[in-house]
């Protein structure tokens, strides 16, 4: 298992647990919204997509069975821990 | 049984098939409203249980969580608790679950079981869970979740005669709620245990076809992604523009044919002028916006229904939030370029109500459809045919600049109001994005047809009302036989275009401009006629009036007042319409009011600086 990272900075096609969000970082409101659509401590996570033309920004997300779309400001405030298996494209 | 027919709700996460759900089980007669004080839409319909009984549904608004993060969920909370202003206190829930989705769906599922209400799951989309792989035991979910659980699949029809009889048993024995197995937790434990039930519910899973996150590959695609977004809005526009064309002169010449058959039916006065100019040139002039509306929306509905809405909000999402605003507000703002009135109506699907908001007061100043009359009499006359460049002409040149003139005027207030009367927490863009789903005809016929009846007979009665008071303003007082004057001038809007001719005057506008702005109100366009009417006393007949329009604007404007009178459009609320719609989405008049005062602000000085700007250079 390798070292904590953010989401933001996590690669594409990784998937990863969530270790620790800064809930301090976000809103009340929006921490409401991210738990709703299923991100928590101890959830599995994978990075999609990244936004056009190379940015960074927004991020899609699978989450469960579902995919979600966050922006990186939200992203940075979520720690996690890459899993080792990749999935096969 | 009471007398009353019992109420009952249909709720569930967004991308359930909730809305599909309630369509199969209501049909097409569906009663649309909002919820008093809120802009959160009631849709009602009815449906009869196996014996016939009648039942009120109800489809509550999308949500994903009872702790509410949106108008949207607040009422979703407050129905389902019975505590909702308008609302009777529902006789039991159908909780809509996507099979494939569980371990999100159940969050919400057992928050609003905890609450104790009678519940019944319709486990809704088998089909597709089934295609993704995923073997189900509905029974296995029943008994964790201590309520009955029907399978469904909506866009079928598929169990929804077990649904109701479900439902019905429901109704009649209240008390018997078998316990449930689940503990009453909520916030961080839900996860765990809304996972703990889906895997208990999954029998088995193999590698289903996975052709929705394929599709995401292309969809999403750095570089692809964009291009297709831009292939398909261009289709779009295209569509708008040539397929709205027959309908338009259809409803044209439909008008015109009342209004000849009324004259030469009824003798002439005050009944057959008001009959003829006032109701029947309002309505027509309401009901000529139709088809662009349909066709957007036929566009709309369909990339709604498919799930590649979410995918084009995820493109531009980085543009938008540069000006504070989402990826959600680019189609509504877009749709705008056709007419500010569907893309104002399109603001539905803004989830936050502040991103909702600037984007409704912002989307005026997407130079609509109607600009371009106005625009092209204008340009022709004063901007020479010259070239300034291989394929470029400068006629062309201010047109584009008039456009990219709004778009940066949008982009500053957007940003200006995101920072005073719209401030708040950024809506920070969290968004599910569903897999990608065949729209069903039906339910894209029904949104077809509730669109266009709010717009009928909301927005048509104020604007309705609007074009007759113009009317009459321009019609009475009546000149004197022996008077000089013409109509126009003796009436009560040519004694109003007095009162504004000295404040219009600084920005290069003349007494007869001013004239024409006031039934240029009713619709932009207007303003070309209005022009021609006032310019057209000794014109011998109508085609030497259109003929010489230009020589006559020519002869008597300047090129700063010209130009000062486009700058003044492009920002303007020179549309009733737009105004009506503005007031029915924002649930009352206060933005309204905001939004034409600041764009009459704007307008003036936009018209202001230009006029000015051209004096000093010796234009």
């Amino acid at each position: 298992m390798s070292s904590s990272t953010t989401l933001d900075l996590l690669s594409l096609k990784q998937r990863a647990e969530v270790v620790a969000i800064d809930w301090a970082a976000i809103s009340d409101n929006e921490g409401r919204r991210l738990r709703a659509l299923g991100i928590d401590k101890g959830v599995s996570v994978e990075k999609l997509y990244k936004g056009m033309f190379g940015m960074n920004d927004p991020i899609a997300l699978k989450v469960g069975r579902m995919m979600i779309a966050v922006r990186r400001s939200h992203a940075r405030a979520i720690s996690v821990c890459p899993v080792a298996v990749t999935i096969p494209a | 049984m009471s007398e009353i027919a019992p109420l009952i709700v249909l709720a569930g996460n967004p991308n359930s098939g909730k809305s599909a759900l309630f369509n199969a089980l209501t049909g097409a007669r569906q009663k649309i409203a909002n919820y008093p004080g809120v802009t959160v839409e009631r849709k009602s319909g009815h449906f009869a249980f196996a014996d016939g009984r009648p039942a009120e549904l109800v489809d509550l608004p999308g949500s994903y969580s009872l702790d509410p993060t949106s108008p949207d969920e607040e009422v979703t909370r407050s129905v389902i608790m019975g505590l909702q202003k308008g609302e009777r206190r529902p006789d039991a829930v159908i909780l809509v679950l996507d099979a494939a989705n569980l371990d999100n769906h159940l969050r919400f599922a057992l928050e609003v079981i905890a609450l104790g209400q009678p519940v019944v799951v319709a486990l809704n989309m088998m089909d597709l869970a089934e295609r993704d792989g995923l073997t189900l035991d509905p029974e296995k979910l029943s008994e964790a979740l201590g309520v009955p659980v029907v399978p469904t699949v909506a866009v079928r029809r598929r169990g929804l005669e077990d649904l109701s009889a479900a439902v019905e048993s429901r109704l009649q024995d209240k008390q018997g709620d078998s316990e449930p197995v689940i503990a009453k937790e909520r916030g961080h434990g839900l996860s765990k245990q809304a996972k703990r039930i889906a895997n208990l519910t999954v029998v088995s899973e193999t590698a289903g076809r996975r052709w929705s996150e394929r599709a995401d590959r292309l969809f999403l695609h750095p570089f692809a992604g964009p291009l297709i977004l831009f292939g398909v809005l261009f289709v779009m526009f295209q569509a708008v523009f040539a397929w709205s064309e027959a309908p338009i002169g259809w409803i044209e010449s439909a008008s015109e044919w009342v209004a000849t058959t009324v004259e030469a039916n009824l003798p002439a006065g005050f009944i057959r002028d008001f009959i003829i100019e006032g109701a029947i040139g309002g309505v027509g002039s309401v009901i000529v916006f139709l088809p662009q509306i349909l066709i957007l929306f036929l566009f709309i509905l369909l990339l709604e229904a498919s799930g590649y809405m979410t995918r084009a909000a995820f493109i531009m999402d980085r543009m938008m939030a540069s000006v504070g605003l989402s990826g959600r507000s680019f189609i509504p703002l877009l749709s705008s370029f056709a007419c500010a009135i569907p893309g104002i109506m399109a603001t539905r699907s803004i989830s936050d109500s502040k991103d909702r908001l600037t984007t409704i007061l912002v989307a005026p100043l997407m130079t609509c459809s109607a600009r371009l009359p106005v625009y092209a009499i204008i340009i022709g006359a004063f901007i020479p045919p010259t070239r300034v460049g291989p394929g470029i002409g400068l006629q062309g040149l201010v047109l584009f600049g008039l456009y990219v003139f709004g778009i940066v005027g949008a982009m500053i207030v957007a940003l200006v109001l995101r920072s005073t009367v719209t401030k708040g927490p950024n809506s920070g863009f969290l968004m599910e994005m569903p897999k990608y789903q065949m729209p069903l005809i039906k339910d894209i016929l029904i949104g077809l047809w509730q669109r266009a009846w709010i717009f009928l007979r909301r927005a048509g009665t104020i604007i309705f009302g609007a074009t007759v008071v113009l009317w009459l303003l321009l019609t009475f007082p009546k000149v004197p036989e022996d008077s000089a004057m013409s109509q126009v001038d003796y009436s009560a809007a040519g004694r109003i275009a007095n009162v504004i001719a000295p404040i219009v005057k600084p920005v290069g506008f003349d007494r007869d401009i001013a004239l024409a702005l006031i039934p240029a109100m009713a619709a932009r366009e207007v303003a070309v006629a209005a022009l021609a009417t006032t310019y057209a006393i000794d014109a011998p007949d109508e085609e030497a009036e259109a003929k010489s329009l230009t020589e006559r604007l020519q002869s008597r404007w300047s090129l700063p007042t010209a130009l000062a009178f486009l700058a003044w459009f492009v920002f303007a609320p020179q549309c009733i319409s737009t105004i009506a719609v503005t007031k029915r989405e924002t649930n009352g008049w206060k933005w309204p009011t905001f939004m034409v005062i600041y764009l009459f602000g704007l307008a003036y000085l936009a018209a202001g600086i230009t006029y000015w700007t051209a004096i000093a250079l010796g234009l």
